[in-house]
């Protein structure tokens, strides 16, 4: 659990859905400048520049889905994925 | 490196051609990219005249806030180039004979091609007065200039930053981090006075002030004074013949395409190099992307300069396509830009209806600044402005009768996304004008309201 940073966020009171981040950084390419400070920034050494600049999911095993990328990127690129685990 | 023009392949219905592209930027290793996914077999050379690989620009910015060091902006590593099989050549190309599809390097050697791209970007423009030569006279342009501009702010003490855009204000914020005392002149009574308004302008000012920047509104510069012995920044001289200390001194008062391959041949310009939606000069086989375009713009109906690193980006992919026969329009999407200053986001989207141009910055008028677009800046006729603030996150809304045609927001990013959504695909909002009108904490409200309804329809 502890590995897995499970955030949870409530969308709108009319549609009240759980997401639960599975640990997954997803990148939105179009915001994506290139400058490498999402990558300096992982413990782990992950290349997240190039996941980002093809705007694909960083599936990389190495991931321990600390969220420092998505924390440090200046453009608002990285962020979890989203999945949708159960509605209320 | 005289390429030999005789290597046709029979048995394939395309020959195998040389594929030339002067500039190692975004739009350049974009085409390069491109054209190598559909052409398997030709040869590809790219041109470049600094010493090192594809590296982001943008990124510039935070090397000197110390962010990242010098090295961790290169973007492409030489392995990346080795796969896509593509010569790099690092020498400026110098002239270009479109009669005999020929580049001419500064090395000696020339490089003949079937194909040719110049991606060349935009370079910072000196200031229009004396004296740029002097050592302290810095810029956030270029790899070399970013890591000269660290050097002298590790023996200066004091600087002074002059231009009205992103970069001036990223420069600012960097010469602050690396602990030079740091003054920015203005023209004007307020910060980017042809994005922001006051409020805008006042909330970041507050901001700047907190990290300690020295704002001088209404100040300018009108020489840069040697030392008495040696080529050094003394002082700025000011309009009223005083002399303001300093021993660096940030230019940052916009950019100009990079044009001089291009000049006195038969490719047609204009402020940047003319294309159509397909990337195409006038000179058949040979294309242009990125900064140094001026490509025509649905948006305004005009060709305009965008120095925008997604831009370029797009341009890039459309000239790979074009240039390997695949054509296909650009599609030039909103124009946005999402930058930090002073730890606040700011997100620019479409046409932001700018104030007059009486209060311009000299330099943004004949030049336009990094990291924003043309578009931004044209005013169509019945534009009206909804308006929300609170603390330090603002949102502006500009809209005509249906639809959005642009938003500029600090601090909360929330709406930023919905926002550049709605006003690509001009989603009729006609119902919610009103509620936006009426600005305050009913316009985020309405609107998050609007955009999830709007997303269920999208999704039905
Ligand atoms: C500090 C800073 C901040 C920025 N901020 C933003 C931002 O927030 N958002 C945004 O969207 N954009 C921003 N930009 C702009 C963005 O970087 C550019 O739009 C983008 O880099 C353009 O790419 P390009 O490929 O057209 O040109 P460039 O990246 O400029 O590349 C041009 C290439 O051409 C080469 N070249 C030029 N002339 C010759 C010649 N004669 N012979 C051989 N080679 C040549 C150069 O060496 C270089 O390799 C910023 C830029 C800077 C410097
Ligand atoms: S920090 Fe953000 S903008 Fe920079 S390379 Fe990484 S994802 Fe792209
Ligand atoms: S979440 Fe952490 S480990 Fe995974 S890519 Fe981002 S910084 Fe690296």
């Amino acid at each position: 659990m502890s590995l897995f940073s499970r955030l949870f966020t409530k969308e709108t009171e009319k549609e009240a859905i759980t997401i639960v981040h599975l640990g997954r950084v997803q990148a939105d390419g179009g915001r994506c400048v290139q400058c490498g400070v999402c990558g300096y920034n992982c413990p782990v050494g992950i290349d997240v520049r190039s996941y980002a600049r093809q705007g694909l999911s960083v599936d990389d095993p190495a991931c321990i889905t600390c969220g420092q990328c998505i924390q440090v990127c200046p453009r608002g690129t990285l962020r979890w994925e989203r999945m949708v685990i159960d509605e209320a | 490196m005289k390429h030999n023009g005789t290597a046709v392949a029979a048995h394939h219905a395309q020959a195998a051609l040389h594929y030339v592209i002067v500039g190692n930027g975004a739009a350049g290793v974009t085409a390069a990219e491109t054209i190598r996914a559909h052409d398997a077999r030709s040869r590809m050379t790219i041109v470049t005249a600094e010493p090192s690989l594809m590296y982001s620009r943008p990124g510039l910015a935070y090397v000197i806030t110390g962010e990242i060091p010098p090295r961790q902006v290169i973007a492409r590593r030489a392995e990346w180039y080795e796969q896509l099989r593509l010569d790099v050549v690092h020498s400026a190309a110098e002239a270009l004979d479109v009669s005999a599809r020929r580049i001419y390097l500064a090395n000696g050697s020339f490089l003949t091609y079937d194909k040719l791209l110049i991606a060349t970007g935009a370079r910072a423009t000196p200031p229009p007065y004396p004296d740029a030569s002097l050592k302290g006279v810095v810029y956030l342009d270029t790899l070399t200039g970013t890591k000269q501009l660290i050097q002298q702010a590790r023996r200066g003490r004091r600087a002074v930053v002059v231009g009205g855009g992103i970069t001036a204000l990223e420069m600012v914020e960097g010469l602050i981090h690396q602990k030079v005392e740091t003054h920015y002149f203005l023209r004007g009574k307020q910060l980017w006075n042809r994005v922001f308004n006051d409020t805008e302008s006042a909330l970041l000012d507050e901001q700047m002030q907190a990290h300690g920047v020295h704002i001088h509104y209404q100040t300018e510069a009108q020489e840069i004074l040697p030392s008495r012995w040696g080529r050094k920044v003394r002082a700025a001289r000011l309009p009223d013949g005083s002399e303001f200390r300093c021993d660096i001194f940030g230019v940052a008062i916009g950019v100009k395409p990079l044009l001089d391959l291009v000049q006195d041949t038969p490719v047609q310009l204009d402020r940047g190099i003319l294309v159509n939606e397909f990337m195409e000069t006038s000179v058949p086989d040979v294309f242009a992307a990125g900064d140094c375009a001026q490509a025509y713009d649905p948006w305004t109906r005009q060709h305009t300069l965008d120095i925008l690193w997604p831009s370029a980006v797009a341009e890039g992919r459309v000239a790979g396509l074009s240039m390997v026969g695949a054509r296909q329009p650009m599609q030039k999407g909103t124009p946005f830009n999402v930058c930090k200053l002073f730890g606040l986001h700011v997100t620019i989207i479409g046409q932001i209806n700018p104030r007059s141009s009486a209060n311009d910055e000299p330099e943004v008028v004949q030049h336009l600044s990094r990291g924003s677009s043309e578009t931004w800046f044209s005013r169509a006729a019945h534009h009206t402005s909804a308006w929300s603030s609170a603390g330090s996150n603002t949102l502006r809304l500009v809209m005509d009768e249906e639809r959005l045609v642009g938003a500029l927001l600090i601090g909360e990013q929330t709406l930023a996304d919905p926002l550049r959504t709605l006003i690509q695909a001009q989603a009729d909002i006609s119902a919610i004008r009103p509620a936006l009108l009426a600005g305050g904490d009913e316009l985020r409200t309405e609107l998050l309201r609007f955009w999830h309804a709007y997303q269920k329809q999208v999704e039905q």
